[in-house]
């Protein structure tokens, strides 16, 4: 006997909606004036064109081996809302704001030094960036803090190859990274009301060990491309068992220093956002708890995608001996 | 125009720019059309909705004094209402499709957000508020119901600092609302000093 069972999530061909119909309703919609309307209500009408806006920021295919991180059992996050879904302040504090306002942002010609207490400081030019060093593709769970989160195939090379071809010496104890500084093509560095009054230019840090581990990628692609600029392009920080602000993007330096470096959240509030800003759902953030969150994959408003948070994001058997005896309710 | 042609007319403006919004926002919001997020999105349309109409309302009283307008005053009611049902949206948006479900969370989330404390505070004097609008009830409580209504005025500050307490870093748009709510009180600043020369 034939048995057939289908996928639960699976579309019926008569869900689906032909794309001109789709496409007209849009139309339909801003003819109507709605727009203009429900602004009355809500102040802004957030993004009925979100699928739609035409991307001026040119990203390339990248050559790229797998790793063994490019199969884990979890779904994968839609491209689409990888790249409309962005914490880049630099470019607005809405979600949406940073896929609209980063599109004319230029990365090439760009410059990322690495520096400080190494025997051999070296600069990538933006080509080098994609040639140095081999680049491979990693599928990573990102948690943020807002306890949301999503599942991302990276693409890039480890810190740790980048720092060791500097030569770090004995004082190197951090690393501290920087992220461009450039009012003029950032807006949200000059105007704090799309800046979220944060201080620019955003700066991060980890501890050496934390730099050296294997997880802790650079990444100049997602999805098989090069980095959208909302994403942090040309080159981000990706530290996977960490909340997702201390990814810094758009970096243009990266510090090797003997004290703990200042990061941005942390100065902003240190009862909120801690150095170490690892994924811990014992330890509550003042305002939610992070005990569960919200894992964003395709399927709207009724899509059941609550799950529990897990200790240092799932990543403990990577990472746990960076922590031995630290009291991380302290050091959240 | 006659009064009652021109309190019908408002209405059904108000209907229609009230209502309409919220069912084409749950509709892009369930086909998954409403941004990434749409969780988030819904949330935080509603819950900004039922403040802004919170702050329509207390603008009618004003304007209708102002430019002699007294039929004005009959759409009060209407609009409280709507800033009541998108408050009851808010809320279950957060409870439905944020914590989906799980109500052991919500009830430990109310008593742990100090901002959702206030959140909920805000709420129940709402919920009050709306099931005491019944023109029956109304006349039933006689002076307290008017009692009851001036904490309106505590439920709109008690919304601002909801919202300011809810954001991460952003002032601008909170201090935006507290500047248009110290606006709106300060027109009622006769009506509060005679509570307290009482």
């Amino acid at each position: 006997m034939l048995i057939k069972s289908k996928n639960k999530s699976a579309l019926l061909e008569s869900q689906v909606t032909d794309e001109a119909i789709y496409k007209d309703r849009r139309k339909v919609l801003k003819q109507l004036g709605f727009v203009g309307a429900s602004a009355l209500v809500a102040g802004s009408m957030p993004k009925i064109a979100w699928a739609e806006s035409p991307s001026a920021f040119k990203t390339k295919a990248l050559n790229f081996k797998k790793s063994q991180y490019s199969d884990i059992p979890d779904k994968l996050t839609p491209e689409k809302k990888v790249i409309s879904h962005n914490n880049f302040y630099e470019f607005g504090a809405k979600k949406d704001q940073p896929a609209e306002l980063a599109q004319n942002f230029k990365v090439d010609p760009w410059q990322l030094k690495i520096t400080g207490e190494v025997d051999k400081p070296f600069t990538l030019d933006y080509n080098e960036l994609f040639s140095r060093f081999a680049i491979e593709e990693r599928i990573y769970r990102l948690r943020c803090v807002e306890a949301w989160s999503m599942v991302i195939p990276w693409l890039g090379f480890r810190l740790a190859d980048v720092i060791k071809k500097a030569q770090p010496n004995s004082k190197a104890k951090y690393v501290a990274f920087k992220t461009l500084h450039d009012p003029e093509q950032m807006p949200g560095q000059s105007n704090r009301y799309l800046g979220g009054g944060i201080k620019y230019p955003y700066v991060e840090g980890l501890r050496i060990d934390e730099a050296m581990n294997d997880l802790t990628l650079l990444s100049v692609g997602l999805y098989g491309k090069t980095l959208p600029a909302q994403n942090g392009a040309p080159i981000r920080l990706v530290t996977p068992w960490k909340y997702g602000f201390k990814s810094i993007k758009s970096i243009v330096e990266i510090k090797l220093v003997e004290r703990m470096p200042k990061t941005t959240w942390n100065k902003l509030a240190p009862n909120e956002y801690g150095f170490y800003a690892n994924v811990n759902p014992e330890v509550d953030h003042p305002r939610w708890s992070q005990a569960s969150e919200r894992r964003i994959t395709s399927g709207g408003l009724f899509a059941r995608n609550r799950i529990e948070t897990q200790m240092f994001n799932g990543y403990g058997e990577e990472v746990a001996d960076l922590y031995k005896g630290m009291n991380l309710g302290k050091h959240y | 125009m006659r009064n009652f042609v021109k309190i019908l007319l408002l209405k059904t403006i108000i209907h229609f720019a009230a209502f309409i919004p919220a069912v084409v926002m749950y509709y892009l919001a369930i086909v998954d059309q409403l941004g990434s997020d749409p969780v988030e999105e819904i949330i935080h349309f509603t819950g900004i909705s039922a403040l802004n109409i919170l702050l329509i309302t207390l603008l009618v009283s004003p304007v209708a004094k102002y430019f002699k307008q007294g039929w004005l005053i009959n759409v009060r009611r209407l609009l409280g209402l709507y800033a009541f049902f998108y408050a009851c949206l808010h809320m279950l948006n957060f409870l439905f499709f944020e914590l989906q479900f799980d109500f052991s969370l919500f009830i430990g989330e109310v008593i742990d957000r100090p901002y959702i404390t206030i959140g909920m505070l805000a709420y129940a004097i709402i919920l009050l508020l709306a099931v005491t609008s019944w023109s029956k009830i109304r006349k039933k409580m006689g002076k307290k119901w008017q009692a009851l209504h001036n904490y309106n005025y505590l439920l709109v500050s008690l919304v601002c600092i909801h919202f300011y307490w809810s954001v991460k870093s952003e002032i601008i748009e909170p201090s935006i609302y507290f500047i248009m709510l110290f606006i709106l009180l300060y027109q009622r600043k006769d009506k509060f000093k005679r509570w307290f020369k009482r």
